[in-house]
């Protein structure tokens, strides 16, 4: 070994580096992301039973909009994993375009759907919140309108990644399709938050005091928790199927049919 | 695919690039015409479904003519690097060695002059149609003139993305027409602002904003795209 060689080998002995490096390995990330799962499922169907049986038992009808505010319970979180999913997305994506790991791909573009799923029932929770509250199913709001412009993103990129019959290919292109959306999606969010200002202003926020009751937020804040480990364990099931998928004829997939799990 | 040392200068190559598909363009002159015709035909539509009441046209109008000019700027794209990638022209000038986001400017700059011109060019008659109040017109020209690249180069990228596709056209609009919404929105609100004789000077600023900020990023997605599509 030559002496240039042996410096290249040595970042390599740093633990998290070596685990990374690992991790790009389908059947490591295969049997690891396994592990998960479970315990991501059952995290999130305990702490969504308690937010439930907190929003629809315990917490109080509100004075103004009576029983129909618990749909906020869903409708808010969903619209906070709506936008995360899709940084998410973007992260995966620019990571797979810069350094090509074939995982990273897979995880942007198993994001998508999710992300997708939860624009949708974001926008069917608000406008069935909507028609009590507002008379309407729909109202050309700023943030209905934009979690509409997200879901066409997102719509884009699962079209294009399903269009291109190769599957790396239409990966990165779809990845440098949600890159560019992900630029684009502040200005979007905030020409149509310009556009139209009828919503009624945001009454959670992280810096200041927020005008929603204690006994009401926390029930929230335990959902939106709840609902991350949905998105992760439903991320790694369809990662761990599509990595299944592309490499059917591989050793790895064959060693681990063989084992039966 | 190796890549050559570069023939000519950059600028050599930007040019000639520009003035052979100048050349190429008017050489096939009915399919010139079709955007424009398309742009006459879907502003025309407006008046026949919506009812020719003046003031209802009137106040519609910006929008109308922007979205009859997003339609007919996304129908025309598609052309954009399609010959180029049939015949594999475009690999040719993959291996050129010239920069792949220089030969995608020249290309966005021709689309512009082809598609985008015309459509500037049209808006004075679209504007008696829809019976715009004369003096909005040259707020509405304005916007067009600074709106219409933004669209071309916006475009460029999801075209650089669906040239591999057979019938990339059908997703070619799903792609780009959520990326045009903030033009769509600031172009027709300066209009709108001038017709109400409101300040709409700031909205041309954010116009001109997009159009540096679209033209320095948009020809190195373009490339980005266009070398997956062509891996």
């Amino acid at each position: 070994m030559t002496e240039e060689n042996k410096s290249k080998q040595k970042p390599r002995k740093n633990p998290l580096v070596l685990f990374i490096h690992k991790l790009g390995s389908p059947a490591y990330f295969y049997r690891f992301s396994g592990k998960f799962i479970p315990w991501f499922w059952a995290i999130f169907l305990v702490l969504t039973a308690i937010a439930m049986y907190q929003a629809f038992f315990v917490v109080p009808a509100d004075y103004q909009q009576g029983q129909s505010f618990r749909i906020l319970y869903l409708h808010v979180p969903a619209a906070w994993m709506s936008l995360l999913a899709y940084s998410f997305m973007a992260i995966f994506a620019f990571i797979a375009l810069v350094w090509r790991i074939r995982i990273v791909e897979i995880l942007a573009m198993c994001s998508a759907p999710v992300g997708a799923a939860f624009t949708v029932v974001t926008l069917a929770a608000g406008s069935l919140w909507g028609r009590p509250t507002w008379g309407t199913y729909w109202v050309w709001d700023a943030r209905l309108t934009s979690e509409l412009v997200l879901l066409f993103l997102y719509l884009g990129v699962i079209g294009l990644y399903n269009s291109i019959d190769e599957p790396r290919k239409a990966a990165r292109a779809a990845c440098l399709l949600a890159l560019v959306g992900a630029v684009n999606l502040p200005i979007i969010h905030y020409s149509v938050k310009w556009w139209n200002t009828l919503h009624q202003g945001s009454s959670i926020s992280l810096m200041g005091g927020s005008s929603i009751d204690g006994s009401m937020l926390w029930p929230l804040l335990i959902m939106s928790i709840a609902v991350k480990f949905y998105y992760g364990a439903n991320l790694l099931t369809r990662s761990r199927v599509k990595l299944l998928e592309q490499d059917m004829r591989k050793a790895w997939v064959k060693d681990i049919v063989r084992e039966g799990k | 695919m190796s890549v050559q040392k570069p023939q000519g200068s950059m600028s050599g190559a930007f040019f000639a690039l520009v003035r052979r598909d100048l050349l190429l363009a008017f050489r096939r002159r009915t399919e010139l015409l079709f955007p424009v015709i398309f742009l006459l035909v879907v502003v025309s539509l407006f008046p026949l479904g919506i009812g020719p009441s003046p003031q209802l046209l009137a106040r519609i109008a910006p929008g109308v003519i922007w979205i009859a000019a997003l339609l007919a700027t996304v129908i025309s794209l598609d052309a954009l690097f399609r010959s180029d990638y049939e015949d594999g022209t475009l690999e040719q000038f993959v291996i050129s060695g010239h920069p792949l986001t220089l030969i995608a400017l020249a290309k966005i700059l021709t689309h512009w002059l082809v598609a985008g011109l015309p459509i500037v060019l049209m808006s004075p008659l679209l504007a008696v149609w829809m019976n715009l109040p004369s003096g909005t017109l040259g707020v509405m020209v304005l916007t067009l003139i600074l709106g219409t690249p933004i669209l071309s180069l916006i475009g460029s990228i999801g075209v650089g993305l669906t040239i591999s596709l057979k019938r990339g056209g059908q997703l070619l609009s799903l792609l780009v027409f959520p990326l045009y919404v903030p033009i769509l929105i600031i172009a027709t609100a300066a209009v709108m602002a001038s017709a109400d004789a409101l300040p709409y000077t700031q909205f041309l600023g954010l116009l001109a904003a997009g159009l540096i900020t679209s033209l320095t990023l948009a020809p190195f997605a373009a490339a980005a795209a266009l070398k997956i599509s062509l891996s």
